[in-house]
């Protein structure tokens, strides 16, 4: 239970393997393929936010230099796996993810309409900016609260019974109105964009036979491989998606997009490979964003703090279109012990893009409005708010009346509030000023299910003595590679200097996407099984070689030897143990998946949060000046990667309370903040020095590897910690995100 | 469409001279001037690009010269990514936001997103891939990877870039300081704490950079 630094030797970290690519700029991402005879591909979007195109007016763009081709609706190849357009032309149903250039409607502002191919860039641009479009426009509705009203169960939970999003209640659903000390408000999260660094980009490859090779941004090459292969009804291994670089997506590349079928399109439409970027203004129109969501909660106390009641409500924001469902209120019924909860979800489809997943989706919104109103609860009682929450304490998942695998949340609260010092905190608001500034202390819990998809992993033993370690998994950020080569350094007692981690490329073996937190705890297993498999291989060519390393008897591996025990001080290289042999090569491959244990017990990941805000109290700034965060993710693979994962969670969760609003123009249904200049995401100025502990005990129950996902469990909650800060430091409670200094003054 | 010469010619001092002419005309001109003003100051013979017309210029990328022919409306970072294959300079915004695309320009950091590459003329250019002396790293690109100054790696050159340049301004004394004359450089991984920690140990080292 020690302080995470980057240069703890105690830890023997690893710094990341792909540090040397990175810092010489030399990593190549999804648009820095040179591909012989790129053409440029740039998208027209529509102007309006709901319609249908009347006409084009493509002369100009047509005969402008260097375009190759103008795609619209009216003249793309037919996508084969895509039904033929309906005649008459007919809205798409709700259900139904859009489709790029097939029909004449407009869903949202921002839509592709036109793509200009072109053989450079410049050519492009211009041809795109003398495309004219003219509109039959209808009347958009955009504006999330004007039509709450038409908020509904959604389509996907009354078709299935069995829907976690179906409403829920346990105990009595009335008994909030009994509880002793209540408290009710709604919360409202804005939506808020990915906007990760490196914009969308997709080259599109098409080969003799009919082959697709795709360099593109995503967080899934194995789930775009199955998605291209099935628009374009191809075989499976005729498409390779091709993406070891990712420049970050925080769930912005987990579905495959219509900017990717669209160059995919135009690649053979001009038979060229197409480079297709999206441009920045673009990223808040065809990614997919945090909907925005209002939520209701209801808490109701014993005077001696204990929970009696909760209702959790929440209405997200979809597209009329396409639900996406998120576990907005799931978070409520799971994280604190109390006998009557009820939870309701509800969707609100706009004239907008589908919403998507983005950094611990669902829990961020949900425990952002919970851990407000504990907060909030805690106060009426006059009581520490973190006393509150041990007197909640949860020891086993009241949902599903399962034992945790593991839970040291309490280990959590305890070693963060004594590196943050809670115990100075006073409980009532404006008590603390320092240089002029209002001091507050704030706090929040964190928790994120566990998720472990089937993973294949394969381990080979090169004839010098080198590991090379595959799966199709990936790396948008966290250092995938580095903590994979940790673990297969772990299992076969090697340096990790001669251990090759790949992954990225859809020829690699089956690995789930990286999203929900599932990357460690699915391949990392994965590659603990597969390298074990190698390992015992090995020890069996070594048996046969000499009577100390025959099975039953003690062999380890170390430093690149098999010796007879710990004390053996006369090793067998495994290169040798391969010369011997006469081998090239030995090779493991392994599957690792989930089995009954999922059924015996709960798996989630905990953790907390806390922070110090200064406010100004004239101007209402708010600083964020110091964070506590602790976690309890099980066995921490590498503490230098995971350590910047968790203070990367904490400044995506200081964005999202302070800054981040993707705000609409609703008179034309259009995002004004479409730059980096209006929609306002944390710089270095507004970040302090962030303290990461971990609690660092494998969870036995989950995997071989004893670890669990910690992405998601980093930014859950900080939205929260930060708003009762604000509280604790100004007496105002802000329950609208993003805590701008309008909302303070 | 752009015709890359690598320039060693003893010569080319001279010849530079008269490209330089032409080309303060071109940028003086470029807001106001005429249209056949313009395209005098530019290089008839070479046909048009676009609706514009090819511009000739000589610059020193990563101490290299190159005398190249560019389509005045492409950037600074589109000739280096999609031209000179220096893709390490990233294009983040390219509305000159984010910081992922910073070069030096004869010693000062800038966005090679919000200059043309016809402005380069003269200049000396050095990229994140010139940053390095063969395999022997920046005292900087070590300390990120000591200090894990990065996730993703997108914003990384433009932040080591713009490090370097900190740390030579006379910026790096604090972590304050720091992170005030880095907050141009955008990073939505969350690596702040961690580089500048990079910055300020490269500065308190006092190596040379």
């Amino acid at each position: 239970m020690k302080k995470q630094t980057p240069d703890n030797p105690a830890d023997n970290s690893l710094s990341r393997v792909d540090g040397h690519v990175k810092v010489t700029g030399a990593a190549t991402y999804s648009a820095e393929y040179a591909v012989p005879g790129l053409v440029h591909a740039v998208l027209v979007t529509s102007t309006i936010a709901r319609g249908s195109i009347k006409a084009f007016d493509l002369q100009e763009a047509e005969t402008a230099p260097g375009v190759l081709a103008i795609i619209t609706h009216l003249n793309a190849q037919p996508v084969p796996g895509w039904p033929a357009p309906k005649q008459p032309a007919e809205r798409a149903p709700a259900g139904t993810a859009f489709r790029v250039f097939y029909d004449p409607f407009i869903y949202f502002d921002g839509q592709p309409v036109a793509m200009i191919v072109a053989d450079t860039r410049e050519r492009a641009l211009h041809a795109a900016s003398l495309v004219r479009v003219t509109y039959q426009q209808e009347p958009h509705q955009t504006h999330f609260e004007k039509n709450i009203g038409k908020a509904a169960i959604p389509l996907n939970v009354q078709r299935s019974k069995n829907s976690p999003f179906q409403d829920y209640t346990r105990g009595n659903a009335g008994a909030w109105a009994q509880a002793e000390i209540r408290i009710e408000a709604e919360y409202t999260i804005p939506t808020q964009h990915h906007q990760p660094l490196e914009p969308h980009a997709i080259v599109a490859v098409w080969e003799a036979g009919d082959k697709l090779t795709v360099y593109d941004k995503n967080q899934g090459v194995k789930s775009a491989q199955g998605q291209l292969a099935q628009a374009f009804k191809l075989p499976r291994e005729h498409v390779q998606v091709v993406s070891p670089y990712i420049g970050g997506a925080f769930g912005s590349g987990i579905r495959v997009w219509p900017h990717t079928v669209a160059a995919v399109m135009a690649a053979k439409q001009v038979r060229r490979p197409v480079k297709l970027v999206l441009g920045r203004e673009q990223m808040f129109t065809s990614v997919g964003y945090r909907p925005y969501t209002v939520q209701k909660i209801s808490l109701g106390a014993g005077k001696n703090g204990q929970l009696q009641a909760i209702v959790h409500e929440g209405v997200g924001q979809t597209s009329m279109y396409e639900e996406h469902l998120e576990r907005t209120v799931q978070g409520t019924r799971t994280i604190y012990a109390c006998p009557n909860v009820t939870t309701r979800y509800r969707l609100l489809p706009l004239d907008v893009n589908t919403p998507t997943w983005m950094r611990g989706p669902g829990d961020a919104t949900g425990m952002f409005a919970l851990e407000s109103a504990m907060d909030e609860l805690a106060f009426a009682l006059q009581m520490d708010p973190l006393e509150f929450r041990l007197k909640n304490y949860a020891e086993s998942d009241p949902e599903r009346n399962l034992p945790w695998s593991a839970k040291a949340l309490r280990e959590c609260y305890a070693l963060g509030a004594e590196k943050f010092r809670w115990e100075n905190r006073q409980m009532q608001p404006r008590a603390v000023s320092r240089n002029g500034m209002l001091v507050g202390y704030g706090m929040a819990s964190s928790l994120y299910g566990f998720h472990r998809h089937p993973s294949k992993a394969r381990a080979v033993l090169r004839a010098d003595g080198s590991v090379t370690v595959q799966s199709a998994t990936m790396d948008i950020g966290p250092g995938t590679g580095t903590a994979m080569t940790r673990i297969a350094a772990g299992v076969l007692g090697m340096n990790a200097k001669k251990i090759r981690f790949e992954l990225g490329h859809s020829a690699l073996p089956d690995a789930p996407g990286q999203n929900g937190s599932s990357t460690i705890p699915s391949v990392g297993s994965a590659v603990y099984v597969a390298c074990e498999s190698l390992k015992g291989k090995l020890l069996a060519l070594a048996g046969e070689m000499d009577e100390r390393f025959k099975a039953g008897r003690q062999a380890v591996v170390r430093d690149g030897q098999v010796f007879g025990s710990d004390e053996d001080k006369d090793g067998l290289s495994f290169a040798d143990i391969l010369k011997h042999h006469h081998l090239n090569e030995l090779e493991a491959a392994e599957e690792s998946k989930s089995g009954a244990e999922r059924d015996q017990y709960s798996m989630y990941s905990f953790g907390c949060h806390f922070v110090e805000v200064q406010v100004h109290p004239l101007t209402g700034e708010v600083r964020v000046t110091r964070v506590v965060t602790c976690a309890d993710v099980g066995a921490i693979i590498n503490h230098k990667t995971a350590r910047s994962q968790s203070i990367g969670g904490v400044v995506g969760g200081i964005g999202m309370a302070l800054m981040e609003h993707s705000e609409m123009d609703h008179r034309f249904g259009r995002y004004v903040t479409s730059d980096f200049a209006g929609y306002h995401i944390p710089v270095h100025a507004d970040i302090p020095a962030i303290e990461v502990y971990y609690i660092d005990k494998p969870d036995v129950h989950v995997n071989p590897i004893g670890s669990k996902g910690l992405g998601e469990i980093a930014i859950v909650g900080v939205a929260g910690a930060v708003a009762n800060a604000v509280f604790n430091a100004t007496g105002r409670r802000i329950r609208t995100l993003p805590i701008t200094p309008d909302k303070l003054i | 469409m752009t015709d890359d010469l690598d320039d060693t010619s003893p010569d080319a001092a001279s010849e530079d001279r008269r490209f330089f002419l032409k080309q303060t005309m071109f940028i003086a001109g470029l807001s106001m001037a005429p249209a056949d003003i313009l395209h005098a100051a530019l290089a008839p013979d070479d046909g048009p690009v676009g609706n514009a017309v090819k511009a000739r210029i000589s610059l020193t990328i990563n101490g290299r010269r190159k005398r190249l022919t560019v389509d005045p409306r492409m950037t600074l970072l589109d000739l280096l990514r999609e031209n000179q294959g220096l893709t390490g300079t990233k294009k983040g915004c390219d509305f000159g936001q984010c910081g992922a695309c910073t070069v030096h320009i004869d010693g000062r950091r800038a966005l090679s997103c919000l200059t043309f590459a016809v402005m380069q003329h003269g200049r000396k250019v050095t990229t994140i891939e010139g940053l390095s002396h063969g395999e022997q790293l920046h005292p900087l690109q070590e300390a990120f990877i000591r200090h894990d100054g990065f996730q993703c790696g997108y914003c990384t050159p433009g932040q080591l870039m713009s490090g370097v340049a900190c740390i030579r301004e006379g910026h790096a004394d604090s972590a304050d300081e720091v992170r005030e004359y880095m907050s141009g450089n955008l990073c939505r991984c969350g690596a702040y704490p961690n580089i500048v920690d990079a910055i300020l140990e490269v500065k308190k080292e006092g190596r040379k950079v």
